[in-house]
């Protein structure tokens, strides 16, 4: 079996959730508690990939990120860089695709925790940013742990804007998930298997720790 | 919400009134956690909010202490860290050693919140508060989930901290006890207004103002009519009390019924408590 389609798969959900999780924890805050208009616009917009087909954000991706268009050219442009069927297109591709798993619970945690951690932390002179880091965050780890968690197995099943935006260059961006496709299209069902129970193993193996973890974290908080 | 009143330096003053009467809200603008739509507040010589003059200074700035009803500690803390967190790199962590002394939560400043009982927590919260040496303490409704022993003993402290740190003090509670023991000033507030202030003495006993009664709700347990006077024991605050009645109210006092009693009104005095 040809490792190489598994490795790509966890190193591009390893850096998507990374980006993700230092993007969404200000986004998730502003969400949380900030006071601003067009909110349900702001939430609409980082919804859309829940709801969305992969392959409508896909093809939008594919024109965005082709030099014919401005996007694309300009990225090109100023960076050397082409998105279309490349690893960082599909970094970027994936963080947009899996936006709404690393918000939605963190904000949600956020929001759990009371209202008078947050004042007790003003009160003791602290800035909102020391009580950000200090106070919130630690005290929503559950959370943050299934959002990236969420993230990350979301990145590893995708599939359809892979292949819009990807394509299937080997070593680039052929990942698990198109591989076990493409073998499939090949009636060559042992590979895919392969491949399949591969996915199906490390993602099982990830929630269980996931869960245990969390569980853990939370028995801690409940008074004996 | 219009309220409007002068607290001297230095004294503690008891803010009270029916559940949603603004209490907390006035505590919290006091604060600066939230701001009032107009007004203006004022500490010693700095205006903390003018509206007029769109002055806010931040919560952080005000330097007061806050105790909140459900104590606020951080979970992620131990007892000592929530101390010490309050404090600036570098500075001196003495007052934190001395606080956990004076609380008695030295033996236990290696625990996390969960694993303190309330009336601990309630102790970590009031020792958190003054790390930072405040001028002004604000407490909202601090003793009300802990009994009765366990409330006086931390009235005590807070009366032992606030003499040797001369701090202000504004306390939200509902327990006429509590504001009688602690405090020299009373605010009563009802629907967003200031409805009465004074000290407790003028507040409660004193029949001249205007809404100086004491109110005792009660439930009948027995009555018992002897030399014409009806002799009702009831339960007064969980605790047994022998009231003297006018024989009168025999036909209302039927075991079970809740009643309340008014003194030091225009009414009628319509009893005495003996106090067993």
């Amino acid at each position: 079996m040809d490792l190489q389609p598994l490795w790509l798969t966890f190193r591009l959900a390893t850096i998507t959730s990374v980006i993700l999780l230092i993007i969404a924890l200000p986004l998730a805050y502003w969400l949380a508690f900030g006071k601003f208009k067009g909110r349900g616009i702001a939430e609409a917009i980082i919804g859309m990939p829940l709801v969305l087909p992969p392959s409508v954000i896909g093809f939008y991706l594919l024109l965005a990120f082709s030099p014919s268009y401005w996007f694309g050219a300009y990225i090109e442009k100023i960076f050397g860089l082409r998105l279309v069927f490349s690893f960082p297109g599909l970094v970027i591709a994936s963080v947009l695709y899996s936006l709404p798993f690393m918000i939605y619970p963190i904000r949600a945690g956020l929001q759990s925790l009371p209202l008078s951690l947050r004042e007790a932390s003003y009160t003791l002179g602290k800035s909102e940013w020391d009580t950000f880091f200090k106070v919130l965050l630690p005290n929503c780890k559950p959370a943050i742990l299934t959002a990236f968690v969420l993230t990350f197995a979301h990145t590893v099943g995708e599939f359809g804007v892979v292949l819009m935006i990807g394509g299937n260059i080997p070593g680039v961006t052929k990942v698990a998930s198109v591989t076990i496709y493409n073998e499939v299209e090949a009636l060559n069902y042992t590979a895919a298997n392969q491949y399949a129970m591969v996915l199906f193993a490390i993602t099982f193996v990830i929630l269980l720790i996931v869960y245990s973890v969390n569980n853990s974290l939370l028995r801690v908080r409940q008074p004996s | 919400m219009e309220v409007s009143f002068q607290l001297p330096k230095g004294h503690i003053m008891a803010l009270t009134g029916p559940s949603g009467a603004g209490k907390t809200t006035l505590l919290k603008q006091i604060a600066g956690l939230i701001n009032p739509e107009t007004g203006r507040i004022s500490f010693n010589s700095t205006t903390w909010f003018d509206s007029d003059l769109n002055v806010k200074l931040p919560t952080q700035q005000r330097n007061i202490g806050f105790v909140f009803q459900d104590y606020a500690l951080f979970p992620n803390m131990t007892v000592r860290e929530n101390l010490l967190f309050a404090l600036s790199k570098g500075e001196d962590q003495g007052i934190v050693a001395d606080l956990l002394k004076d609380t008695g939560l030295t033996q236990l400043s290696g625990r996390k919140p969960f694993q303190l009982s309330g009336g601990q927590q309630q102790r970590v919260a009031l020792a958190r508060a003054l790390v930072l040496k405040p001028d002004l303490l604000l407490l909202d409704e601090p003793f009300a989930a802990l009994d009765h022993i366990m409330r006086h003993q931390l009235q005590d402290l807070l009366l032992k901290f606030q003499q040797r740190y001369q701090f202000s003090v504004i306390i939200v509670t509902h327990d006429i006890g509590e504001i009688f023991r602690l405090a020299e000033q009373v605010a009563v507030m009802d629907n967003g207004k200031l409805v009465s202030f004074g000290t407790p003495y003028e507040v409660y006993l004193n029949k001249k103002t205007p809404s100086g009664h004491l109110i005792i709700h009660a439930e009948v347990l027995s009555c018992q009519k002897q030399n014409n006077i009806l002799h009702v024991q009831a339960l007064v605050e969980n605790k047994i009390r022998e009231l003297e009645l006018p024989v009168e109210m025999e036909i209302q006092l039927l075991p079970g019924t809740h009643f309340t009693l008014q003194y030091g009104t225009d009414s009628p005095q319509i009893g005495i408590i003996k106090t067993h």
